[in-house]
């Protein structure tokens, strides 16, 4: 009996294939949205966990010695004093035409993790290989290709870690590379230092100790990147299971009169709804493997992109391929049966409470009633209201992306209750017959589309909101970069030395010349860094300020204040007229506030002369130039000069390299943005294919009236088109409301900085034509078969149950 | 020798530095291919044979002690150079082959202190000079006093961790001690040796500087100076080395290599107080554990009973403190014990190769 009832209830998908596929396809999407994202954070996180900031001996206190190199001597003395540090040789040479980075470590002293440990794709190595000529070398895999062939370089192993440009190697192998024997560019401090040891200034009183490079905080950095992805995947998702819903509900109902007949024959309601279970977890594990594999897929081809959008944005090293994890298929497995349950629930549960003896009728629709629609905007409202509280309820990066579901899950949920009264409007100022019955019967079938059109208004407002944070991002940044970047070159020099014959040789071959040093300081507590600049008209003219006081540079040329940046201002709420904390015992009057996007740490800008006074030791290393020829002054410092290329940028690439990197951030959110966008085109499809058969009794008493099946096909279209359109005004307000979360909040608590939003509508234009196309597009075949109906089916719906 | 080429032998190569200790230190191969290998009958010669030897793989300077604080409590201090060759030569700058690896212990009966230092030969960081006598490494160092005759009979030695350290001064009574054939010690059935001397008779006084507190010390002290190329045979899986300080006067050392094919190799050397030494080929002598102690996941044998018979020695030892691990690149137990039994007396055990799979 209960095989005979399984196959009963089976048979249905061999009748409607297309419905399994549907389904299996819409399950498939949803997980594997998911753990596309899934994967791409577990990668990332993955790789933050291998480098923590310790590959290369950064993220500990340094070394240096101000004047230049320091001598091996040096290195033993302070060895043989107790110290314990470990000596890093770094410079750059050319290999072809390629410069690369050089550094040496020793392996023996250097810290835990600082040197390559398992490179990455390589076999064992042998310890005298590394240490004895012609060495070994580690390097991403891209630098390895480039250098291929070339013999200048030791022997090299990928390690997909290292910074592409960069060759890791033997202390001893740098030496010889670089041509720098007995030098060492700067010592690693290690952390645990033996008690009792002699200072500094006894051994070698001209070292100084600096801080460690802030690295650590790639993890916290990158949060914020990682939880926009979440979000992305968890919106597909959901998306996802509108279509799961769909398929599922339609299958439920087609196949009612069957459940009755066994139910009649005697098949206890527990052992249906067993069956039910068992085959929706076949579907879901068959569905959720292909998700896995698509996901897979997926995410494989979005790493690169976002392995360099981490890269360009906060430094971290991803690699640029993914490696599978047995954790994470299961996880995507389990939320694919999870989320197959939840969208039968409703099925389910009907079909369990359905009395023996129901009709076999299919409900086609049921006008939602008063009070339901009631309580669904009362929930929305809530939904609403909660989300626009959380900023003031709860803290950080959560509560804006809390508000951000709150209000679009609640706009979601109003979005029936506003397109059944714009509905009843319409039907008020309906003429004619046929117009009114167009007005009644869209209303009534908007039970059925809800879901599906709540499902495009997601799409829409996240487009809508992401398309404008954006693009609001960029207008700003790229005004930005045109004020920061004002000169046309930036110089930077190795030492003091260096820095007094650059001084003098560029002396009168400019038109101007913009010394500054920086320094590395506690500023509020927590680490930055103080630059000291001189008066100069191009800072006058062209520094991005946001607010500032009355003749903010005069004040701060007399050194009686100080600039901060708008992420040091937010997170210390320092406005101008305040006092700032730039150190021990020095304080300084706040006279400005400047944007500073893409850095993380807070920054003040004193004059140079002021700094100088402080850090009487400073070299002048950096510098930025005023001409109108910058490119043959660029190739006097490489030629006469003699200056690294490396050291000279032009403004031209700078600007490049910036807008590079953010184009690179938003490849994928754009790409996520085009998937939901499909996902929820295809849930407006399957809603309409369930609604398309189950509609057949109201269209008959039409048809046979007198409208013709072409005309009723036209009109199925036009409503569908119609209600996308109607959503679509509605969602503009969500997306806009979205983006301002995004700007003002989101992005304020991520990176320190508010964005003003721009408007951009004809993007908006371009969006409303792609919601109608995907309408018409998905309306299409529901409405072909309709026109392609054979009359003898309408005339069916009067004869019998069908 | 003692066990301290099984110290550096059982390493299982996780990060860097264990791979080049792995294939460096603990380069015990059978090939010995480039590097020179210890003869039977060829005599040592001093001061020179106190420094090093870059031809030979592996070489050590091992200094144990066992001392009574001021305070009346038991400790123990370990100190150890490595080097290690990962070929035969010596060289100046950073691609000298030559690498430098040193252990402090310090162990009290309730604690155990240790730390350890690594090094590249050539840029002066580490080494060993016979003369003056100096071995070091950074601000570690084991050196003469320069009190005329041997550069042995008297040394100082001191040693600093994150949270400890020591400075000890030694005075040789005795002379020095040839281990198996006059320093040629055989490891294995195969016949594997090393060249291996000791100066057992070190009094010893010095301050150990504790977290809390500094105590002044007085004892005795063990110093055995190993080198060869190839010590151990490829089927002997750990070692259990002793050196006894027995209240008599007399020194009793003796090893067991425990062996995955067959019985366990051992050997010892009985020294008299005036420092007469009769060597005891394999068998002469027997080690048998009697307790074990969780140390780190391993169960470690913390109490032996040590038996020599043609000497009429059946003793127990115990360790002062049986969690006496020297949790290093490649880790092992080492620290002070007490002897009872037909005998009495301090010494040192030190076990290796005692896996957490054991």
């Amino acid at each position: 009996m209960r095989l005979i009832a399984l196959t009963a209830i089976l048979a249905h998908w061999r009748r409607k294939p297309g419905q399994l596929v549907t389904l299996l396809l819409g399950l498939a999407l949803a997980t594997a949205l998911w753990s596309a994202v899934q994967a791409i954070n577990a990668e990332a996180r993955a790789s933050y966990d291998r480098a923590s900031g310790t590959l290369g001996g950064s993220g500990f206190e340094t070394i240096t010695d101000p004047a230049g190199p320091i001598p091996i001597d040096t290195f033993i003395a302070l060895r043989r004093a107790g110290w314990l540090v470990s000596p890093v040789l770094e410079g750059r040479i050319l290999v072809g035409d390629t410069r690369v980075l050089i550094t040496g470590l020793e392996l023996l002293t250097a810290p835990p993790g600082a040197f390559p440990v398992s490179p990455i794709g390589g076999e064992d190595f042998n310890a005298l290989d590394l240490i004895t000529p012609p060495g070994l070398g580690f390097a991403s895999p891209q630098t390895v290709a480039r250098l291929a062939g070339s013999r200048e370089i030791p022997r090299l192993r990928n390690n997909a870690l290292i910074p592409d440009g960069q060759i890791i190697t033997d202390i001893g192998t740098a030496e010889r590379l670089l041509d720098r024997e007995g030098e060492i560019t700067r010592l690693t401090l290690l952390p645990d230092q033996p008690r009792r040891i002699p200072p500094l200034s006894e051994i070698a009183p001209q070292l100084r100790v600096n801080a460690a490079e802030e690295s650590g905080d790639v993890g916290r950095l990158t949060d914020s990147f990682h939880l926009n992805l979440t979000a992305f995947g968890l919106l597909s998702f959901v998306v996802g299971l509108f279509i799961v819903h769909g398929a599922i509900g339609l299958a439920f109902e087609q196949r009612r009169s069957t459940f009755r007949t066994l139910r009649a024959l005697g098949l206890p309601v527990r052992d249906l709804m067993l069956m039910l279970l068992a085959e929706l977890l076949i579907i879901a594990l068959f569905a959720g493997a292909a998700g896995i594999l698509i996901g897979y897929l997926i995410a494989g081809a979005l790493l690169p992109d976002v392995a360099s959008t981490l890269r360009g944005l906060y430094g971290a090293r991803v690699p640029g391929t993914l490696s599978f994890d047995p954790v994470w298929a299961l996880y995507g497995l389990a939320i694919a049966v999870v989320g197959a349950l939840f969208a039968a629930g409703q099925g389910l549960w009907q079909i369990r409470t359905m009395p023996l003896l129901a009709s076999a009728q299919s409900r086609a629709w049921a006008t939602a009633s008063s009070t339901s629609l009631r309580l669904q905007s009362l929930s929305a409202i809530v939904l609403i209201v909660l989300g626009l509280l959380m900023p003031v309820l709860l803290e950080g990066l959560i509560a804006g992306f809390a508000m951000l579901a709150g209000m679009l899950i609640g706009s979601a949920l109003l979005l029936p209750v506003l397109l059944s009264a714009v509905l009843s409007v319409g039907a008020k100022f309906a003429s004619g017959i046929q117009s009114q019955w167009f007005w009644a019967d869209t209303r009534q079938q908007l039970p059925g589309l809800s879901l599906a059109l709540m499902a495009l208004l997601l799409a829409l407002a996240a487009n809508i909101g992401v398309s404008t944070m954006v693009g609001s991002f960029r207008l700003t940044f790229t005004g930005w970069l045109d004020q920061r970047l004002a000169s046309e070159l930036y110089v930077s020099v190795g030492d003091a030395a260096e820095s007094e014959r650059f001084q003098a040789w560029i002396e009168g071959k400019a038109d101007a010349v913009l010394p500054t040093i920086t320094v590395e300081a506690q500023i509020e507590g927590a680490p930055g860094e103080i630059d000291g600049v001189i008066d100069q008209e191009t800072y006058r003219a062209s520094w991005p300020l946001l607010t500032a006081q009355q003749n903010v540079w005069d004040r701060v040329a007399a050194g009686e204040t100080a600039l901060i940046n708008e992420q040091l201002s937010r997170r210390e709420d320092l406005q101008p007229g305040d006092t700032v904390n730039v150190g021990a015992d020095w304080q300084l009057e706040v006279g400005g506030v400047y944007s500073d996007y893409g850095n993380p740490r807070g920054q003040a800008i004193v004059s140079l002369a002021l700094l100088e006074q402080r850090f009487p030791d400073e070299p002048r290393l950096n510098f930025a130039i005023r001409s109108d020829n910058a490119a043959a002054l660029a190739s006097a410092m490489r030629d006469d000069f003699g200056l690294d290329p490396a050291n000279i940028i032009d403004q031209a690439s700078i600007k490049e390299f910036s807008l590079n990197v953010f184009e690179r951030t938003f490849t994928i959110t754009g790409a996520l943005n085009v998937l939901t966008l499909s996902v929820a085109g295809f849930a407006i499809l399957t809603a309409l294919l369930t609604l398309a058969s189950l509609r057949l009794p109201q269209l008959a008493p039409a048809w046979a009236l007198g409208i013709t099946r072409q005309r009723l096909s036209r009109l199925e279209l036009l409503r569908s088109v119609a209600l996308a359109a109607l959503t679509f005004v509605l969602a503009v307000p969500v997306g806009l409301a979205l983006a301002w979360a995004l700007l003002a909040i989101v992005n304020v608590e991520a990176f320190g900085w508010q964005l003003p939003m721009h408007i951009f509508p004809m993007q908006w234009l371009w969006l409303f034509v792609l919601a109608v196309v995907a309408a018409a597009l998905a309306a299409f075949i529901p409405a072909r078969r309709l026109a392609a109906t054979a009359p003898a089916d309408f005339l069916k719906v009067f004869s019998n149950e069908r | 020798m003692n066990a301290r080429a099984w110290v550096l032998g059982i390493a299982t190569a996780i990060a860097t530095v264990a791979t080049v200790l792995a294939q460096g230190f603990a380069g015990l191969g059978t090939d010995a291919e480039g590097f020179a290998i210890p003869e039977r009958g060829k005599a040592l010669t001093f001061p020179q044979d106190h420094g090093s030897h870059p031809a030979y793989r592996i070489e050590w300077w091992y200094l144990t002690s066992n001392l009574t604080g001021d305070d009346g409590r038991e400790y123990g201090i370990q100190w150890t150079l490595f080097r290690s060759a990962l070929a035969p030569q010596s060289g100046e700058g950073w691609s000298s082959p030559q690498l430098w690896m040193a252990h402090a212990g310090l162990t009290t009966p309730d604690g155990h202190f240790h730390a350890e230092r690594l090094a590249r030969g050539g840029v002066g960081q580490a080494g060993v000079s016979a003369e003056p006598f100096e071995a070091f490494i950074d601000d570690w160092s084991l050196q003469s006093l320069n009190m005329g005759g041997d550069a042995y009979d008297g040394l100082q030695v001191s040693a600093t961790g994150t949270d400890f350290s020591y400075q000890l001064r030694l005075e040789a009574s005795g002379p020095l001690v040839f281990q198996g054939d006059k320093g040629y010690s055989v490891k294995s059935a195969a016949g594997q040796a090393s060249y291996y001397y000791s100066q057992p008779f070190f009094e010893v006084a010095g301050t150990l500087k504790l977290p809390d507190r500094d105590v002044n010390v007085t004892g005795n002290g063990w110093l055995d100076r190993e080198w060869s190329s190839q010590p151990l045979s490829e089927t002997q899986t750990g070692w259990d080395w002793v050196s006894l300080h027995l209240d008599g006067g007399q020194k009793l050392m003796g090893f067991r290599l425990r062996d995955r094919t067959t019985a366990p190799f051992t050997s010892a050397t009985w020294i008299e107080a005036d420092g007469t030494a009769t060597p005891f080929t394999d068998g002469a002598l027997t080690l048998t554990p009697l307790e074990e102690t969780r140390v780190e996941g391993r169960d470690v044998p913390t109490s032996w009973q040590v038996q020599l018979p043609e000497k009429s020695v059946d003793v127990r030892i115990d360790a002062v403190n049986p969690m006496s691990w020297m949790s290093v690149s490649v880790p092992y137990w080492e620290g002070p014990v007490r002897i009872e039994g037909s005998h009495t007396g301090r010494g040192y055990l030190e076990m290796t190769g005692y896996g957490p799979e054991d």
